[in-house]
């Protein structure tokens, strides 16, 4: 069989799984007794194992194989967790992340070699253990692997409100065709329930493989008369017995022939009554649990399709508006209702597009972890607002950025523990992570209780590598000199670590956040840390924009970076250091002439001149333009790779007339 | 990536008094001229951009191209919108009318014998009954070769 089809959702899958390992083992270090943490990673570990094997995936089928050795050891306390057993486990999940992106660059799952791992594993069970009880844990494993399915699906299933059944059919002697009638039995039950158990297996069943009886449990939301009547329709067979089975009891029925395994059975169901009896902890995996089951996965393309259909529909609605001013009230009626739907389709389009920036966000713990351990600090993250929701390119982008200034802030900022303590701080240093929705954008900080920024050195490195002269630096502000650090080829670390420090700095950050239209800005304070503030827009493909005239043309602004809008006179700008000022609302504002920066003539003779102020982070600056037209909802187009580019410019837009109107990146006029 | 090979359909379109060829395969359609938007800063031979059916497309000037003389669009002025390498570009032409298939005796692939201002961009000569038709390469006409100058 092809399994090419299945690869993105084994792909798809293990990530989530193995994101979920993640988190418990990160979890798992903090309290290594907790069973239910590794009842969790043993769940994961052994679905993993499962899928990879369909697949043919058979390294990772080995290792998970033998993580399942290792965790079912601990659960059952034949060897102790500690820090040693969970660096094993950690060390597993990063070649099994390692099979993982294999596989999604190549298709195939690589030659990495897990053995030496794999033998580890088998060391650190053999130390605690002699080996009859080696080869016993094998045993136990094939009936863990067993009700380790049902046992889930039993919980999932009274999650649901669903019942549980084991169904006991007696073929009568002279049936024919055992195989046919059992498949007959196996449909009518799948109408109704799933079947997620049989003895003996399905297949044999199928085949015919047993004497005269079968038994099966499946789950339902029917009563068990419901079931007794649906298979007493079928004939041939002798005698049916439908019963109704309790969670804790059931995974024993199931396997009550198995007698040998039995006794590991109920080591195994001890394990599982412990979430019933501490309710607090079982609705935290239950709730991970349904999380999975309400995400549906759809192809970006056919959502990308989706949102470019809105774009349409709001370009038509524009022209609508256009031609309805002439035509009088019915038709406003019609548009007003038009834009209704509009602006709901377009929100509609964009939650679907939104995921929460936990997606980034939950590799950051395992990241600090190894870096402090790394760096010998102590980094206590703290994370919230992760279930803000960003667009899906946006985060996409995000990540990178992120992981930079978050090792920033560990190697520069937090400094050792020794020097905190010294300084009076306590020992650990604090690392907030902390995302937020603000209007129509969505604020990231990252806010440390380091060192801060140095601005003095920072000053002194700029003046040495010819960024600025020691006059610019004297009369510098703290903020500017701050600023200096995204520069390009900036860095202040006096060791060039294996962490940061190479040279390429916050320069690539800054532009990689504003090429998605995002914005940086840093507070520092010396001693008491720095904060780092990013704020992205919501979605990139439509936004409110404001449009103005220039020349014969029409430009449009982002609202989102515009402060307000002014007249002035003309008389009442001044030139300080060959920049054009004015006093504005009591400070100085610098201006730009547009026309100037666009190449085009200035002809406007007119004493007063309309400014939009706009600004990027804490910098404003005025915009002079010919004359304003108008706030419009905008759908970005590409310019294409032909004038990407252009100076000035991040897209293009089309108007309610059909003209194109072109969109000013306030970022680069600035 | 690159069309030395000589294909033999060819769009066919007039530009001052001569006769020029584009491979009917970079070829998507061929436009009547409607408003532009002026692009400010962008190259000189750009005349600005056109919505195509909700696509921005940028055009090119092909007489600023090729350094002749502006002129005025007309009715005749036809925008040839063409596709390579992932670059969607109109080219503003006088006119054109007509795709010629040509027998692979008539097409002549050194230009150099050819004194033309522009012999850059000719990657051959078609030659049809009694006129002659200059075969343009598209890869330079998009500057692409330029681009690539430019990252390495």
């Amino acid at each position: 069989m092809d399994m090419n089809q299945y690869l993105d959702i084994f792909i798809e899958e293990s990530r989530e799984h193995l994101q979920h390992m993640n988190d418990n083992l990160l979890e798992l270090e903090k309290d290594p007794t907790e069973k239910n943490l590794l009842n969790e990673i043993f769940r994961v570990a052994h679905t993993i194992k499962g899928m990879s094997g369909t697949m043919g995936f058979s390294n990772i089928a080995t290792l998970t194989h033998e993580m399942e050795n290792l965790l079912d050891a601990l659960r059952n306390g034949v060897v102790e967790p500690n820090g040693e057993i969970i660096n094993i486990l950690f060390r597993c999940f990063d070649s099994l992340d390692e099979y993982i992106t294999h596989i999604i660059e190549t298709g195939q799952e690589g030659e990495l070699d897990s053995t030496a791992l794999v033998k580890e594993i088998y060391n650190s069970l053999h130390n605690e253990e002699n080996a009859p009880e080696e080869t016993k844990n094998d045993n136990k494993l094939s009936s863990a692997e067993l009700d380790e399915f049902v046992m889930h699906a039993f919980e999932l299933a009274k999650e649901q409100g669903l019942n549980a059944y084991k169904i006991n059919i007696v073929v009568s002697d002279d049936c024919m065709l055992k195989s046919a009638r059992a498949y007959i039995v196996f449909s009518a039950l799948e109408q109704i329930g799933e079947i997620i158990h049989a003895n003996p297996l399905i297949e044999d069943i199928e085949e015919g493989k047993f004497e005269s009886e079968f038994t099966l449990t499946i789950v339902t939301s029917r009563t068990d008369s419901d079931i007794k009547d649906e298979l007493d329709s079928i004939s041939e067979l002798e005698t049916v017995t439908v019963e109704e089975i309790k969670v804790i009891e059931q995974p024993e029925k199931p396997i009550e022939s198995a007698s040998v395994e039995k006794t590991n059975t109920e080591q195994k169901i001890e394990t599982k009554e412990v979430p019933k009896n501490a309710p607090a902890k079982s609705n935290n995996t239950s709730s991970s649990a349904n999380r999975a089951g309400k995400t549906v996965r759809v192809d970006i393309d056919r959502l990308d399709n989706l949102m470019n259909l809105v774009s349409e529909l709001i370009i038509i609605k524009t022209r609508l508006e256009d031609t309805g001013s002439r035509e009088k009230t019915n038709m406003n009626e019609a548009i007003e209702y038009l834009e209704r739907i509009t602006t709901s389709l377009h929100d509609a389009v964009m939650k679907v597009r939104m995921v929460p920036i936990e997606r980034v966000f939950n590799r950051f713990p395992r990241m600090i972890r190894d870096l402090t351990k790394e760096l010998g600090k102590e980094i206590n993250l703290v994370m919230s607002g992760e279930d803000t929701e960003v667009d899906r390119t946006i985060i996409d982008e995000i990540g990178e950025p992120l992981i930079h200034m978050l090792r920033n802030s560990i190697d520069h900022g937090i400094e050792d523990p020794e020097t905190r303590v010294n300084n009076g701080k306590s020992e650990e240093g604090r690392l907030d992570l902390k995302a937020y929705p603000d209007g129509n954008s969505v604020v990231i900080e990252i806010d440390d209780d380091g060192a801060g920024i140095n601005v003095v050195k920072v000053k002194e490195k700029a003046v040495e590598r010819g960024v600025i002269t020691q006059t610019e630096a004297d009369e510098m502000t703290q903020e500017e000199a701050v600023e200096l650090l995204f520069n390009a080829g900036f860095s202040t670390a006096d060791v060039v670590s294996d962490v940061s420090g190479r040279g390429v700095g916050l320069d690539v950050v800054k532009t990689k956040i504003e090429s998605i239209s995002g914005t940086v800005e840093v507070k520092t304070e010396r001693g008491v840390g720095t904060k780092f503030i990013i704020r992205l827009p919501l979605t990139l493909a439509i936004i409110q924009a404001l449009l103005i005239g220039l020349k014969g043309e029409i430009y449009a602004i982002p609202l989102s970076s515009i402060s307000e809008i002014s007249t002035i006179e003309k008389k009442n700008i001044r030139k300080v250091r060959n920049q054009e000022v004015i006093l504005f609302r009591g400070k100085t504002l610098p201006l730009i002439s547009l026309s100037k920066k666009l190449g085009i003539e200035d002809t406007n003779e007119e004493e007063e001149t309309i400014i939009v102020v706009v600004r990027k982070g804490d910098k404003e600056a005025g915009l002079m333009i010919d004359s304003l037209i108008g706030q419009q909802e905008i759908v970005i187009k590409s310019l294409g790779k032909f004038l990407l580019d252009t100076p000035y410019l991040s897209g293009a837009t089309i108007l309610g007339n059909g003209k194109i109107s072109l969109i000013l990146d306030i970022n680069s006029l600035i | 990536m690159s069309e030395d090979t000589l294909d033999k359909k060819y769009v066919v379109f007039k530009l001052e008094e001569e006769f020029y060829g584009i491979d009917i395969k970079n070829v998507q359609g061929i436009e009547k001229v409607q408003d532009f938007t002026i692009v400010p800063n962008a190259k000189y031979y750009i005349k600005g951009v056109i919505n195509l059916r909700g696509e921005v497309v940028p055009i090119i000037d092909l007489r600023k191209r090729f350094g002749i003389e502006e002129k005025e669009i007309d009715v005749n002025s036809r925008i040839i919108v063409v596709f390579f390498s992932d670059i969607q570009v109109g080219i503003l032409v006088d006119s054109s009318s007509e795709v010629i298939e040509f027998n692979i005796d008539d097409i002549d692939s050194s230009p150099s014998l050819l004194e033309t201002e522009h012999e850059d961009f000719v990657k051959g000569i078609g030659k049809e009954q009694e006129r002659i038709i200059i075969l343009l390469s598209t890869e330079k006409i998009l500057d692409i070769v330029d681009e690539q100058d430019k990252v390495n």
